[in-house]
């Protein structure tokens, strides 16, 4: 069943913008085996289904077609669990501190 | 809009399209085959630095805390000879607006695109720039698009520029996201052709004026406080601009004897336009990634001539390891309850080495903070070097290995600065100054002139180097 999205709903497109082979002559092997991709969020002029072609309206106001990938795209980036590398550093620097008798 | 204008047919037209976005003449300031007259095209933005003060006062720019680090002073001390242990302060730029140096080059850039009659402004840049320039552009009532190298082709964003790209939406700008690449520029010039926009570079006069009030602000406070210049300011070095616009601000507030130092965190081995490298760094400014190239040959920017020259202005360049940055990270967060982001630690690890050398009464100037938070901050950085098998561990920061290994010091004693040779970085750019000449190309008098100026080394040097050369 094909999901499909609201007009005027926040969304994110995706454009392929230089396939492999296309890519520029001084990338490295490894970048030149994959297409150079772009990525655009802004409001759905009209419904659309996920994985179709579709246009949005961009926070400028400029009219934008691409696939369209997804409704409301989150923001994932996080802090993630402490690290215990990074965990014992502040417990070790103050004991120094206190060895020189500027804090107890 | 559509993205396939042709990849050839644009590059074809970069100068003009850069011309008609920027509005700079740079042909005009040709004196020589390689000689330009830089302190023509800075003065020619028409801005004092008193104009430029007036300019980011009105934007909630500027005049920053000057904070000294008296627990990382003594940390420091304890791990020094008798009587050395320089104090530290540093220059907390996190209280501007959008929460970084950027906002002063953005501000000017910013006004300069209203004065024009700009209708928005565009940026090319996965940083703090992009995310200042959108601040500036919401207050100043313009739009605001900005280009980013975002993700490598598993579609891993790297955290600190998913924040970026957060922040730049936040303030209402249009954000266009790449894969790794450096054909971004491509895009960026279909988006300032198609728009019309204003191209607020990071490289253009307006951003490294921008800069100049830092310097000069830095150097009234110290004095201000400590009843004397500074004796060395470290500015974190990537694209140039920031170790420019310092130095000259400076200069202007009457510091000549204050030595500059550039830091970068040291990332070589990984190569900058490798899909596989992208997420296997840790940093995503601030790394010698972009300080070599952009020290060795400046003009490689989005601008015909690059006003950030940073060869002419660094005294010292040294470079840190992540591992040391990491750990700064941490010290000043527990030792001095500043929770502050990757760029200017980077700057003060450099600074937590230097200082130990240094006599108590000396005194170092960190000469920016930035904002962190998710994305951004170490436990972010280092969970997706976990999880893309980077081994993190604690020990000697020498056995550091870029894309393969963060080693975090066990001790403050551990931390160190490696020193760039920059009679080899003069080398390199005289090397590039030739290659960039056409075959039978003759370097004049004014040439010379130029080079002597850009490498800080003398016409005799120049043509020494040369000669061996050729």
């Amino acid at each position: 069943m094909t999901e499909f999205v609201t007009q005027g709903s926040w969304v994110e497109i995706q454009n392929i913008i230089l396939d492999v082979g296309e890519r520029a002559a001084q990338v490295p092997q490894d970048t030149r085996q994959v297409p150079l991709e772009l990525r655009i969020k802004g409001f759905l002029v009209a419904a659309a289904a996920l994985g179709d072609e579709a246009e949005i309206e961009t926070p400028t106001g400029r009219r934008l077609r691409g696939k369209l990938t997804t409704a409301n795209p989150a923001y994932t980036h996080t802090f993630g669990s402490p690290i215990p590398e990074l965990s014992t550093i502040g417990g070790e620097v103050r004991a120094i501190l206190r060895e020189q008798g500027r804090i107890r | 809009m559509s993205w396939k204008f042709g990849y050839a047919k644009i590059m074809g037209q970069r100068d003009e399209i850069i011309k008609a976005s920027l509005g700079i003449d740079y042909s005009q300031y040709a004196t020589g085959r390689l000689a330009f007259d830089y302190e023509r095209l800075l003065a020619d933005t028409g801005y004092t630095i008193d104009q430029v003060r007036a300019v980011q006062s009105r934007a909630a720019v500027g005049d920053t805390p000057l904070l000294e680090l008296e627990n990382i002073t003594a940390l420091v001390r304890a791990g020094a000879q008798p009587g050395k242990g320089a104090r530290i302060f540093v220059k907390d730029e996190a209280a501007n607006p959008s929460g970084s140096f950027k906002d002063r080059r953005a501000a000017l850039a910013v006004c300069e695109a209203k004065n024009r009659g700009h209708v928005g402004v565009a940026a090319a840049t996965s940083g703090n720039f992009g995310a200042a320039v959108a601040s500036q552009a919401a207050r100043a009532g313009l739009r605001c698009i900005v280009v980013q190298e975002a993700f490598d082709s598993q579609g891993i964003a790297q955290p600190e520029i998913a924040e970026k790209t957060r922040a730049c939406e936040a303030y209402g700008a249009e954000v266009i996201r790449v894969s790794v690449g450096p054909e971004l520029f491509y895009v960026f010039l279909c988006v300032l052709q198609e728009s019309g926009y204003f191209n607020a570079s990071l490289y253009t006069p307006y951003s490294i004026l921008g800069i100049e009030t830092l310097g000069d602000e830095l150097a009234r406070q110290v004095r201000r406080q400590c009843g004397r210049f500074p004796d060395l300011v470290i500015a974190t070095h990537a694209g140039g601009g920031n170790l420019t616009g310092t130095a000259r601000g400076l200069e202007q507030a009457g510091a000549r004897e204050t030595e500059v130092v550039a830091a970068s965190v040291d990332l070589a081995g990984l190569h900058m336009a490798s899909d596989h490298d992208f997420n296997r760094k840790s940093f995503t400014t601030g790394h010698t990634g972009f300080s070599m190239p952009f020290t060795t040959w400046p003009d490689r920017a989005d601008v015909p001539r690059n006003a950030a020259r940073p060869l002419r202005y660094m005294d010292r360049f040294v470079t840190v390891t992540q591992g040391e940055v990491f750990y700064i990270t941490q010290v000043l967060a527990e030792l001095e309850g500043l929770e502050r982001g990757p760029a200017g630690n980077t700057s003060l690890a450099a600074a937590f080495a230097i200082a130990r050398e240094l006599d108590q009464d000396q005194i170092i100037v960190v000469q920016e903070t930035e904002y962190t938070g998710a994305g951004k901050h170490p436990l972010a950085q280092l969970n997706l070097a976990k999880q893309l098998g980077i081994e993190v561990r604690r020990g000697d920061p020498r056995d550091n290995r870029p894309g393969r290994k963060i080693v975090i010091p066990e001790h403050p004693s551990q931390l160190a600065v490696v020193d760039i040779d920059l009679d080899h970085v003069r080398h390199s750019y005289l090397h590039n100054a030739i290659e960039s000449l056409d075959e039978d190309a003759r370097l004049s008098g004014v040439d010379i002139e130029f080079l002597a100026a850009e490498t800080r080394s003398s016409q005799d040097y120049v043509q020494e180097v040369i000669d061996e050369m050729c």
